[in-house]
């Protein structure tokens, strides 16, 4: 029987994280106006190939909502003191934070979607491999919402402190993932630490996908991008545990 | 059978030890009253027999499932009141039920029968639609309180649930501790109100520094403690505690426009006031004599701990 419970916990919450957490301002800051502002600000105006960077931003705009949602729900519960009331029902932590890792992965996956479906009304970009574009986006989405369910997990009531711990964690990987800078032009340390972001094997992915072309085999990076996910759900699972033994 | 029994529970934050060694068995049916001054443990017991928190050692076991081997059962059993009124502030009152409600797998069309019956019931059938954050705290209580009972629970929980509400809100929760009880289900309640554990509890459990430290019905509890009565007593017009220097009464206290006095012998210090007053010529308007209290006894047994 519990699994069944199992299963429809998750479900359950992650209805609830999404009635309650996409409309709250902090989501709808970072993880939708940000990215955009940072396209306005690093691709238009200078004279950059749009066609050849965009898998880079569709890959940074699916990063940036799909993790925004996570650091806001457990601190928000928290400081609501409606986190205990979750915890008396029929769910357990997992299925708590396999609820927002839901809700952020399907945020991130709609707004990502809906930027590439009016993009491709004015950029001509193409998709050469459907297969890995699907690939790309769902294992992108879970990636980055999984960060962001591991970066709600310090014991803090307090939504601001979060997001702004999240955004130190997130802000410098867009600048080290070959976002910018195309990976295979990167080199030194550059290189070595855009081979630490898991936000490299999803741009990559994504060039995989719509040009064709990409530093590591698509494989190389759909390993890392599921690696990376589960590591993040498990070390978020044993944070919050942690924290849990500590008192609420 | 019994409904909850929690054996050797341990919790520790850090070097304090917040539940220490506690041992409970509530009968089916019953309402217990789990009792103990602030800090005393009382909402760490509850959040570790409701599986929010994992103790350090012992088990729990709610209508016989262990609550931290098979949590999801066990939690299917039971409804959580906790102490403040958790609930959605962003989402309707219609709204929080049928979150709750969905928790507990109830199908959509039971839900909206139940809401409605509930809401009804707690006065707010009116104000179902209205966003939880524009309610009074009486009235964000009452959601909470639906929202543990949507799926009648067989055990209810509630942790201090008339703390700081109004009288109207106060009745209402008692009613529905009452009826939940009638229709079956056990009730653990956690209060510092003396009062209220003596008028609603079958049993009444009193935890200190996190010990249990008496278990018993209110009626022995105060029992134990029979040794000192009280004579309440008022007069047409003020009198000074010199008037209770008397043998018999051990101590006077003024309790409003009354005096109380503890005594171990009423009928001597009856006798003693009659004379009093016709020799002051003073009018009695009230005179009351009260067995030991429940209050009484708690303080005696958590200074004594």
């Amino acid at each position: 029987m519990e699994i069944p419970l199992f299963l429809r916990g998750i479900l359950v919450i992650t209805g609830k994280n999404m009635r309650l957490y996409y409309t709250k301002p902090p989501v709808l800051m970072f993880g939708v106006l940000f990215p955009l502002f940072m396209f306005f600000a690093f691709f238009v105006g200078r004279k950059l190939d749009l066609t050849t960077f965009f898998p880079a931003f569709l890959a940074m705009m699916l990063f940036f909502t799909a993790s925004s949602v996570g650091p806001l729900i457990t601190p928000w519960e928290k400081r609501e003191k409606t986190y205990e009331r979750l915890l008396s029902y029929p769910v357990t932590q997992d299925s708590i934070i396999l609820g927002d890792v839901v809700a952020g992965a399907i945020f991130g996956m709609g707004i990502s979607l809906l930027v590439w479906v009016a993009s491709i009304i004015f950029v001509p970009v193409g998709v050469t491999n459907i297969g890995l574009f699907v690939l790309a986006f769902l294992l992108g989405t879970l990636s980055c919402s999984a960060l962001g369910a591991l970066l709600a997990s310090p014991a803090s009531d307090s939504p601001p402190n979060v997001m702004i711990f999240s955004n130190l964690i997130r802000f410098p990987l867009i600048f080290i993932s070959g976002i910018f800078v195309p990976l295979a032009q990167m080199q030194g340390l550059g290189l070595t630490l855009a081979y630490c972001s898991p936000l490299t094997y999803l741009v990559d992915l994504f060039n995989a996908a719509m040009s064709g072309t990409s530093v590591f085999s698509p494989l190389v990076d759909c390993g890392v991008l599921i690696g990376v996910s589960a590591g993040f759900i498990l070390a978020a699972r044993v944070i919050q545990k942690r924290n849990l033994m500590k008192g609420m | 059978m019994n409904a909850i029994e929690a054996g050797h529970l341990v919790k520790r934050f850090g070097t304090v030890t917040a539940v220490n060694d506690v041992t409970i068995t509530v009968r089916e049916g019953e309402i217990f009253g789990f009792l103990g001054p602030n800090g005393a443990g009382k909402t760490t017991t509850m959040r570790l027999l409701t599986g929010v928190l994992t103790p350090d050692a012992g088990t729990a076991r709610i209508n016989g499932i262990d609550i931290h081997r098979h949590p999801l059962d066990a939690k299917m059993q039971m409804g959580v009141i906790p102490e403040s009124s958790t609930v959605y502030g962003d989402m309707s009152a219609e709204q929080n039920l049928h979150l709750s409600g969905q928790m507990y797998g109830m199908p959509r069309a039971l839900r909206e029968e139940r809401i409605d019956e509930i809401l009804s019931r707690m006065g707010l059938y009116e104000k179902r639609r209205l966003p939880v954050r524009t309610f009074s705290k009486g009235m964000k209580q009452r959601v909470s309180i639906a929202c543990a009972i949507i799926h009648r629970p067989k055990i209810l929980f509630l942790d201090e649930p008339t703390s700081g509400l109004d009288v109207q809100s106060r009745r209402l929760v008692i009613e529905t501790i009452h009826q939940m009880n009638e229709q079956g289900s056990t009730i653990f309640l956690t209060t510092h109100n003396i009062e209220e554990a003596n008028t609603l509890c079958q049993t009444v459990c009193i935890i200190n520094k996190g010990k249990i430290v008496a278990q018993d019905s209110p009626e022995r509890l105060k029992k134990m403690f029979d040794t000192t009565q009280s004579v309440e007593v008022s007069f047409d017009r003020p009198v000074t505690r010199d008037l209770f220097v008397a043998e018999g009464i051990l101590r006077a206290e003024p309790c409003g426009d009354k005096w109380r006095l503890y005594t171990d012998n009423p009928d001597l210090v009856l006798k003693y006031l009659i004379r009093s007053a016709e020799r002051e010529s003073i009018g009695i308007t009230s005179l009351t004599i009260s067995g030991p209290s429940l209050e009484e006894a708690f303080v005696q047994i958590t200074e004594c701990a």
